[in-house]
């Protein structure tokens, strides 16, 4: 089985978010870059698992400059076979996912996961539009994911619920919570991971469809009001006649 | 020129659709509603109090399956020349307007907070930690509204349901089983969520915010220690890698706070926090604070409520 995993650097969970340059970009002062946790946690381990069973390969493909070679490492370490940087700026999810898409048509893959967000920018968009550049059936938010034969079979969440469903390979799955378990790489994976392939690949040319003018940090909250344990009334009273949610 | 408004009404019409359609008509355009399936033509009608000029059905389409929802919707734009498409920012959502944009070459906006003020929307980045504003370049224009962020607004009637041949093909996507725990109010649309952490000490003592939750009609939610040890299911974890919601009162009781968790609650409108702990940093998030011991706080607060609900009535 020939799996495509996308990965994503976002800023570590801890991150204190910050803009610069009139508040049009992200302040990278003092961040410290991650795989997005979505895509290592569900899509890629779970990738890996499927590898173990059933044979096969895993790469990465991320689109993004340079700099973001150390995260790739790092997906590599967790246990990818090789991994693939289209070089240019992710622009917007639509140029990102088009170029992905570009590259995994004329390379062939089975299953194509992505995480199911960045927790930066939360969109959720990349892997239906890579689906739908490729043709393919994209399940959303997959909790579990089997693969039986050419058939794969897949938990995933509805409104109010959970649905199980089937499709057949070649298909795009977005991984959520439930996938897999985080894998913590060993100092083999870290070694072994320098000296696995990272082929750097140009961009199509794709126009971008959206772009982020500016930026901005929620206002401050006021002041909390502390009511006593011994007072609750006080707080539903609060709650009905100051704040109105109740 | 009109607003197309996609619309799930599979199990009825949710306030979300009711949000959905205030929204499109503030764009300014006749506003039309494409759904799908076999819901009653009295239900969807009344689309219309919150602007819809039509409903659109294509009735030969059941369940969700993405690429057939886009070729329907596809069919709508072509057949009432949008140039406008809306969506609430739901699980189906998330899986159709990817395809859509693609489809359309039409930018997408996922998870918008406001009405647009000219060209740019204001949407949540960061997992809600801070906001953005985002322009679409392409003549045709895709948002997707998180829910819980504008009031539905009723000042019409209810309008017309048509029938719709929205050419939807094959299916793909085999459906084998849909599992619906009953009577639980689905989390990212409740307007109040009941949450707990560690501070409960274990499953068995969940009983108290249960019961807080149906005294006040509200989900219950959980952080992300509690799923991930199983003392309650993974779709209840709400924070930066679980479920981003913003409901209109968020009370957390045993959870300390973390910016991870913050980051899935803090669209909240009113935030109470009860913690035996007064260095907790939730408290610097909340509007009211309660130091004290969930244990006795919990069931305190829910007579408080009873008394409430009954001297109201």
């Amino acid at each position: 089985m020939k799996i495509l995993v996308c990965i994503s650097k976002s800023p570590d969970t801890t991150s204190k978010i910050a803009f610069t340059d009139g508040n049009s970009k992200f302040d990278e002062n003092g961040v410290q870059y991650i795989v997005n946790p979505y895509d290592e946690w569900y899509a890629l381990v779970r990738a890996l698992e499927l590898k173990e069973v059933a044979g096969g390969s895993v790469s990465i493909i991320t689109v993004g400059n340079a700099s973001d070679e150390a995260v790739m490492r790092k997906a590599l370490a967790i246990g990818a076979d090789e991994a693939i940087r289209i070089d240019a700026e992710p622009t917007d999810a639509y140029y990102v996912s088009m170029q992905i898409a570009e590259y995994a048509k004329a390379n062939g893959f089975d299953i194509v996961l992505t995480g199911k967000e960045t927790i930066n920018y939360n969109g959720s968009q990349v892997g239906g539009m890579i689906a739908e550049g490729m043709d393919l059936p994209f399940v959303s938010l997959a909790s579990k994911l089997e693969a039986n034969g050419n058939t794969l079979t897949l938990e995933t969440e509805i409104v109010g619920g959970i649905q199980i469903v089937e499709i057949d390979m070649p298909a795009v799955i977005s991984c959520a919570k439930g996938m897999a378990e985080q894998r913590i790489p060993n100092m083999r994976g870290i070694m072994a991971a320098r000296k696995k392939p990272l082929n750097v690949v140009p961009p199509a040319d794709i126009t971008p469809l959206t772009a982020f003018e500016s930026y901005a940090l929620p206002e401050a909250k006021s002041a909390c009001k502390m009511i006593e344990p011994e007072n609750m009334d006080e707080l539903v009273e609060l709650l009905h006649n100051e704040a109105k949610v109740i | 020129m009109a607003t197309l408004v996609y619309i799930n009404s599979e199990n009825g019409l949710a306030k979300s659709a009711h949000e959905v359609v205030t929204y499109a008509k503030k764009l300014g355009e006749e506003v039309v509603v494409v759904t799908t399936g076999s819901q009653e033509e009295s239900t969807l009608s009344e689309l219309g109090k919150y602007g819809a000029s039509k409903v659109l059905v294509e009735k030969s389409v059941s369940g969700n399956d993405a690429q057939q929802l886009t070729r329907v919707i596809t069919s709508a734009v072509e057949s009432t020349s949008a140039n406008t498409i809306v969506f609430s920012h739901d699980l189906v959502a998330k899986a159709v307007a990817p395809r859509l944009s693609v489809k359309l070459k039409a930018g997408l906006i996922s998870g918008a907070i406001e009405v647009p003020n000219g060209h740019t929307v204001k949407v949540n980045v960061f997992s809600g930690k801070a906001f953005g504003n985002v322009t679409i370049a392409s003549d045709k224009k895709i948002i997707s509204l998180l829910p819980n962020s504008i009031q539905p607004e009723e000042n019409g009637s209810a309008c017309t349901v048509e029938s719709f041949d929205g050419n939807p093909g094959e299916i793909t996507i085999k459906l084998i089983e849909t599992k619906k725990p009953e009577g639980e109010i689905p989390l990212p649309e409740a307007e109040l969520v009941v949450s707990a952490g560690r501070g409960l000490k274990g499953p068995e003592n969940w009983l108290m915010v249960e019961d807080l939750a149906k005294e006040l009609g509200a989900a219950t939610a959980c952080s992300r220690p509690v799923a991930d040890i199983g003392w309650r299911p993974h779709h209840e974890h709400v924070g930066q890698t679980g479920v981003a919601i913003r409901p209109n009162l968020y009370i957390a009781a045993g959870i300390s706070g973390a910016i991870q968790h913050l980051a899935g609650v803090n669209g909240s409108k009113v935030i109470v926090v009860i913690n035996t702990d007064p260095e907790a940093p939730f408290f610097k998030a909340a509007d009211y604070g309660v130091l004290g011991d969930a244990f006795e706080v919990l069931p305190r607060l829910t007579e408080a409520v009873k008394k409430f609900k009954a001297s109201n009535q």
